[in-house]
């Protein structure tokens, strides 16, 4: 019998910790099967970050190294400049990579670093328990905007993927999302292409993907999955905000 | 040997770290420590594999660091006092990581934005970690260029032997004071494999996946870890702990001072000896570990210590543990960027000396 479906070996087999109904675990699958399928799990090396997916180490299938809270995009630098063979990559949720780390990541773009980025944006600090985020919608409810996100005492969200593509550096910067099967094909193809372009030298490449929270968002993971594409999505336009030839 | 050469401080320092197989520096300006940016920006791209990049931050260079010491290379950061407190945190990392690095701090005036000038007021942050959680690190003060050169050489194989960062701990003189140097030629010791890097693996590669890592969420793993951390210390405090004593013998008055400062102290000494009082000193090499046997050994025979800095007394704390109570430790120091004098020093030790009578 033919087989039409099996675990990709990118990922290892300890059991994941993510929530029931948080989509980190379909992201992950789809950033293993890209490096799977370009065959070049011998030469990857991924950066966890310190939020929900600060255990990536334990999942990816290849080197790890697990980076200081927003600090992914300087520790994959100094790893791809010791071994530009490497294949390396940053996984970072948006308290990370928006708030703390804003620094970093505009810099390895700026610089064209040829890293690839996955950026996995739920509009909310999921492992510390649910605090706004610079991604949270304005009035959106978490433990720290109790009374939801009020723009004139917080500011406003960021839109990553639109700031960065400003920016000469980068080679490729798209933003998608997971929340239903459709999305999660065209995902996938853009992260396999975000880690196309690091093999092929090309430079800076970022997916914005964007993610559930059901047990921080107080919502069943259906209605999770309603609620990000009805209301990140247009907050988050979804396409390819910067492609270079 | 190379011929003598008229070098800064900084750029010895820089050449040195180059010599000993340094090709990965990651930097960010700051007074009085820019030469050694500037010269591994003008080098290490004519080195072989060798690369310089401007970070955009203290905090960003020290994870570069992070970054390339978890890919087996020889790497090197340099900042000064703020930018040393900034890169905090990424040290604390590294040694939980047990990544080998070599920090430099060019101390200058502190709190806060503080001078630009010569201090040594970051000797607490240098020898008590400096970041957050339980761990040590190697400081290592020279207090001449030529010193430097060895030990920034010595550094990057220490840093290798007990896969723990390294800090040299200079000064702004130290750094911007030019002297005569001699290059050594480096020979690199037997080190074990960095077979912990992570560089790519695939099942059957013959080594278990590199994961380059400081997080231990269960607590007993946690603790495991820091005794392994510490069981290293403890070989550090036995093996490579390096000290210069001079005249202390015969010495009723015993000063202790390090890097720029011991210089002063030495002329200090001789002019004491000069006038009949038998001076000695101690100047310690490496400020953790701290040489306390030949403070130990001194106290069995001198009147009194006396430690002088360039702050409000730091050192000084470890000069009176040693001691511990046998003779008196006074202390004289200097803050804000003011070098103390020779004549200051000599005061110092008259009054000692009358005291005593």
């Amino acid at each position: 019998m033919a087989v039409v479906y099996e675990k990709t070996k990118m990922l290892t087999d300890k059991p994941l910790h993510y929530c029931p109904g948080c989509t980190h675990g379909i992201i992950h699958r789809l950033v293993a099967e890209a490096i799977d399928e370009l065959g070049v799990q011998d030469k990857a090396i991924g950066v966890a970050p310190v939020g929900c997916a600060v255990f990536a180490y334990d999942y990816f299938n290849c080197d790890m190294m697990e980076a200081a809270h927003g600090r992914a995009p300087a520790v994959a630098t100094g790893c791809k400049r010791v071994n530009p063979n490497n294949v390396v990559f940053t996984y970072q949720g948006d308290g990370d990579l928006a708030s703390i780390g804003a620094a970093e990541i505009t810099h390895a773009a700026t610089r064209g670093e040829n890293i690839t980025v996955i950026f996995v944006n739920n509009a909310i600090y999921g492992m510390t328990g649910g605090q706004m985020a610079p991604t949270t919608l304005p009035g959106q409810v978490t433990t720290t905007s109790p009374y939801g996100r009020d723009p004139n005492h917080c500011g406003y969200p960021i839109r990553v993927s639109e700031m960065l593509a400003t920016l000469d550096g980068p080679a490729y910067i798209a933003r998608v999302s997971v929340h239903d099967v459709k999305h999660i094909m065209e995902a996938k193809k853009a992260i396999k292409k975000a880690f196309q372009m690091q093999i092929e030298g090309k430079g800076f490449a970022l997916v914005e993907v964007l993610s559930s929270c059901p047990t921080n968002w107080g919502m069943t993971p259906q209605e999770a999955l309603k609620w990000l594409q009805e209301n990140m999505i247009p907050q988050y336009p979804l396409g390819v905000k910067k492609e270079v030839e | 040997m190379g011929q003598k050469m008229l070098m800064k401080g900084n750029e010895a320092i820089a050449e040195a770290a180059i010599q000993a197989g340094c090709r990965f520096f990651f930097g960010y300006p700051i007074t009085p420590q820019n030469q050694i940016p500037e010269y591994m920006s003008k080098r290490l791209p004519k080195v072989e594999g060798g690369c310089f990049l401007q970070a955009e931050s203290e905090v960003a260079a020290i994870n570069m660091v992070y970054g390339a010491a978890g890919a087996g290379a020889r790497v090197m950061t340099s900042s000064s006092s703020p930018g040393i407190s900034l890169k905090q945190e990424g040290i604390s990392y590294i040694v939980g990581a047990e990544l080998p690095c070599v920090i430099v701090n060019m101390v200058r005036g502190g709190p806060g934005l503080g001078s630009i000038q010569p201090a040594q007021s970051d000797y607490y942050q240098s020898t008590r970690g400096g970041g957050h959680g339980d761990y040590r690190m190697l400081v290592l003060a020279p207090s001449s260029v030529q010193e430097a050169v060895e030990l920034t050489q010595k550094a990057f194989d220490l840093a290798d032997k007990y896969r723990n960062p390294v800090l040299i701990m200079g000064d702004g003189l130290i750094g911007q004071m030019m002297e005569p140097v001699e290059m050594p030629e480096y020979v690199k010791p037997e080190l074990p494999e960095k077979t912990w890097a992570a560089t790519g693996w695939k099942p059957g590669c013959g080594r278990d996946r590199a994961i380059i890592n400081s997080l231990y969420i269960d607590p007993n793993v946690l603790e495991q870890h820091n005794r392994k951390l510490f069981a290293k210390y403890a070989v550090m405090e036995q093996e490579e702990c390096r000290w210069q004593e001079e005249m202390t013998d015969d010495a009723d008055y015993v000063i202790v001072a390090y890097g720029t400062t011991a210089r002063i102290a030495r002329s200090a000494m001789r002019k004491l000896r000069e006038n009949g009082i038998k001076v000695g000193l101690i100047r310690p090499i490496t400020l953790w570990p701290f040489p306390n046997a030949p403070i130990q050994k001194a106290a069995e025979h001198a009147k009194a210590f006396l430690t002088v800095e360039m702050s409000m007394g730091q050192m000084v704390d470890d000069v009176r543990l040693a001691v511990n109570g046998k003779k008196p430790v006074e202390f004289y120091g200097r803050t804000g960027g003011i070098v103390p004098t020779v004549r200051e020093i000599v005061e110092q030790i008259e009054n000692m000396a009358k005291e005593a009578k």
